[in-house]
């Protein structure tokens, strides 16, 4: 039974191989900026169904070698509980200090290696997918922070954008310069950095992420002296990496503080990149803490007209006003063009809140037999949902070590995963 | 700060219940298949209901005297107020014979669900008096019970006292999420506020994380103020999440408010008017005393806001290098810096 199956996912892997060619020939003739869809067009129906769902991976031997359908709910929700527990434990041993203000610049690695097809339809295109998804995810998770692209190619380094806070100007210019060639060099990407990042002040956390496709470093010098430079400027890379494990990768990670992982698949990678989306627990020495004086300024209406300072320009309805020289400015946040003072709305200041005041993690409740707990709630407190399953028994599910309220598994992901607010102690009235 | 009063001014004739509601009767019946097959304008409204004694005492006492200088608005009982938002409820179901209503009761001690037409089996649910005597009766239980809940050992007395609107906007979020879990197409969720208390400042951080989930999840906020005040939790929230925020001038018609803004499902919106906002508080509240301020300190690592200069931050514990002499106390110094 199981040879059967291997025999069959040398078949399907050789036909994606077959396929994977040929389009790269397409690619090659046509223009082939947007690549994707021309993967879309160029496939037969029973070739995407290879390609888009992978249904081989949803299947898994038991002990007995047959082929089982893999649980989906179940395994998410296990992965999730140990990831959260993980969180948990790592913020319980360490006081809640995160670097919530983070300057980063994501390196992208164009060179000749990116172009492999082993990631579909390439390492680039892949890599370029997620790093449009990470971009969204760090400004929703860090929304004062500030990111710049670099791009490695033909042996040198490229500022592609300079470091800032508006998501969409960054995608874009990410996705307007894809392509790729020549070799990779980790050190002038890295000295191209040391340059940027040495100007931003001082309560800033400094931090490059490379994501390294190249198995190479084709380097004009001593790149242990520039790990040392940076290690001295404080700046904290990571990598990960697309191919193999590489030494240098990881010696720079180790010496800086960083952290190096090495992708097993397109998902396993994305997860990878989405893990350094929420901010790092802070290192003492790494930025000075300090007060900033900031501004909490008040929409104004809309329909009203004023002349903002940015532009210089009459703006009909919406703007700020600056609660300390009442200049008028468009967007938020940004710095007042008259005092000096640092505007941010308070929204952006508590999108960031909940790494501060994390909800506890819920006790997964055993199934306990109906009959003992007849006392007990039968549906979720979230979402109302049933929590008995067909027989006497609960279906598994959590409960608050706080409010005591149970919670299905489902709302358990959404509480602690997006919501952040545990709905049984929200709907009690705090005892002071 | 005024709220807009458009709805007011284009409705100002004399007006009953009737007559809104009869050309739903008249509707062809091919128009209810037409609507059974473009399920884009199905709704799902999850009505938050401020149910807090304190606010709608204070308020019954103000029906007396109606000219009350203090009291321009709030001359609503709540048993009038719910002659305006039951039928509402029951408007909004017969809008779309696929609409769904949840109410849930944001309570001073508890939130709880009240109401959920999706659940009613049987041949009488349907129908409005059915579901009227269901909302009551549940209602009913509720605030017996969030009254009991009070009295515990640690009493609130305060009559500025503000609800648990944190609590319900959780439950109102799960429940939309059970909503986008269970099929392919479901009904396009919103969430309407019907608030009357005063925002609680100590709800702030709990409220802004429900906020920023709607907007994430793509469900806009509503929000209608019955209080004597704005609410800036309300404002924002309406503002993040691209809802309508509306405080009414004249609560005596506040079906009509309810029915000319918040019934009208998001397609249709596109179409429509609706009331601006009249500018947003962003103002944030400080971490150590609570209060609102429009300027504060900053602490950069964990973005906790002080209204004042402290040594140490209390939320993360990072000592501070530095007095606040930073740039920004010198104004003429970080100009010429960010030109050069």
């Amino acid at each position: 039974m199981s040879s059967s199956v291997a025999l069959q996912r040398r078949f399907d892997l050789a036909a994606m191989g077959d396929e994977a060619t040929r389009i790269r020939k397409r690619g090659g003739d046509e223009e082939d900026d947007e690549e994707e869809e021309d993967d879309e067009r160029g496939m037969e129906a029973w070739e995407r169904a290879y390609a888009d769902e992978r249904s081989w991976e949803n299947l898994q031997e038991d002990e007995s070698g047959l082929l089982r359908p893999i649980d989906t709910k179940t395994l998410v929700h296990a992965q999730y509980r140990r990831r959260l527990l993980q969180k948990s434990a790592a913020s319980a041993a360490s006081r809640i200090q995160k670097g919530l203000i983070r300057y980063l610049y994501l390196v992208i690695d164009l060179s000749r290696a990116a172009s492999e097809t082993d990631y579909r339809p390439s390492r680039m295109v892949a890599v370029a997918k997620c790093a449009e998804v990470f971009i969204r995810e760090f400004f929703d998770q860090n929304p004062l922070s500030h990111v710049g692209l670099v791009t490695i190619k033909d042996g040198i380094s490229h500022r592609l954008t300079e470091i800032g806070g508006s998501p969409e100007s960054q995608i874009k210019a990410l996705m307007g310069k894809l392509e790729c060639s020549g070799d990779a060099s980790l050190q002038n990407a890295l000295e191209l950095i040391h340059g940027y990042l040495s100007q931003i002040p001082s309560y800033g956390h400094r931090e490059v992420l490379i994501l390294y496709s190249a198995l190479n470093t084709c380097d004009p010098g001593d790149i242990m002296e520039t790990i040392k430079k940076c290690k001295k400027a404080k700046i904290r890379c990571s990598v990960i990496g697309l191919s193999a494990e590489i030494f240098i990768c990881k010696h720079v990670c180790e010496e800086t503080g960083g952290s190096y992982t090495v992708a097993l698949d397109e998902s396993h990678f994305k997860e990878l990149l989405l893990e350094h989306a929420p901010p790092p627990p802070a290192i003492a020495e790494y930025a000075a803490a300090n007060l900033i004086k900031m501004g909490f300024p008040q929409r104004g209406a809309e329909g009203v007209i004023a002349i903002c300072s940015c532009h210089k320009d009459v703006k009909i309805g919406g703007g700020y006003t600056c609660p300390r020289c009442k200049a008028r400015v468009c967007e938020l946040p940004t710095e007042c063009r008259i005092c000096g003072l640092t505007l941010v709305s308070s929204p952006h200041l508590a999108r960031s809140y909940h790494h501060l005041f994390p909800v506890t993690p819920f006790n997964e409740v055993s199934s306990v037999p109906f009959k003992l707990s007849q006392k007990l709630a039968q549906t979720c407190f979230g979402c109302q949902q049933s929590l008995v399953s067909i027989g006497t028994k609960f279906a598994p599910h959590v409960s608050c070590l706080k409010c005591n309220q149970r919670f299905c598994l489902d709302c358990d992901i959404y509480i602690h995963e997006s919501l952040h607010n545990c709905p049984g102690c929200e709907s009690q009235r705090a005892t002071a | 700060m005024n709220s807009v009063s458009t709805p007011s001014k284009l409705y100002s004739g004399n007006f009953t219940y009737i007559s809104s509601s009869p050309f739903l009767y008249f509707l062809p019946p091919l128009m209810g298949l037409l609507i059974l097959w473009q399920s884009d304008d199905v709704s799902l409204i999850v009505v938050l209901l401020d149910v807090n004694p304190f606010f709608w005492a204070s308020s019954a006492a103000s029906v007396g005297d109606s000219t009350s200088p203090h009291h321009p608005t709030a001359i609503l009982s709540f048993s009038k107020l719910l002659n305006h938002v039951i039928p509402f409820l029951n408007s909004l179901l017969l809008l779309n014979q696929l609409n769904q209503v949840v109410l849930v009761a944001t309570g001073v001690n508890s939130c709880s669900y009240i109401y959920d037409s999706g659940d009613s089996e049987g041949e009488s649910a349907g129908s409005v008096p059915a579901v009227c005597s269901e909302i009551l009766r549940r209602l009913e239980e509720f605030v017996d019970k969030d009254r009991l809940l009070g009295k515990g050992p640690d009493k609130v007395v305060a009559a500025g006292v503000s609800s648990l609107l944190s609590g319900s906007l959780s439950l109102a979020l799960c429940y939309i999420q059970r909503v986008f879990r269970s099929k392919a197409r479901h009904p396009q969720p919103r969430i309407l506020c019907l608030q009357s208390s005063p925002d609680g400042p100590e709800q702030y951080v709990a409220v802004m994380n429900s906020i920023f989930s709607a907007q994430r999840s793509m469900v806009p906020i509503d929000s209608c103020v019955m209080g004597v005040q704005h609410s800036a939790f309300l404002q924002q929230a309406s503002y993040i999440t691209g809802g309508v925020y509306l405080k009414p001038q004249h609560l005596d018609g506040l079906f009509q408010y309810l029915s000319a803004v918040f019934a009208t499902d998001l397609q249709s919106r596109s179409f429509l008017q609706l009331p601006k906002p009249a500018g947003v508080d962003f103002r944030a509240s400080c971490f150590c005393h609570k209060k609102t301020i429009d300027m504060g300190y900053v602490c950069s690592v964990c973005l906790s806001i002080f209204c004042k200069h402290h040594k140490k931050c209390s939320t993360c514990g990072s000592e501070f290098s530095q007095a606040p002499s930073d740039p920004n106390a010198t104004p003429d110094r970080k100009r010429k810096t960010s030109e050069v």
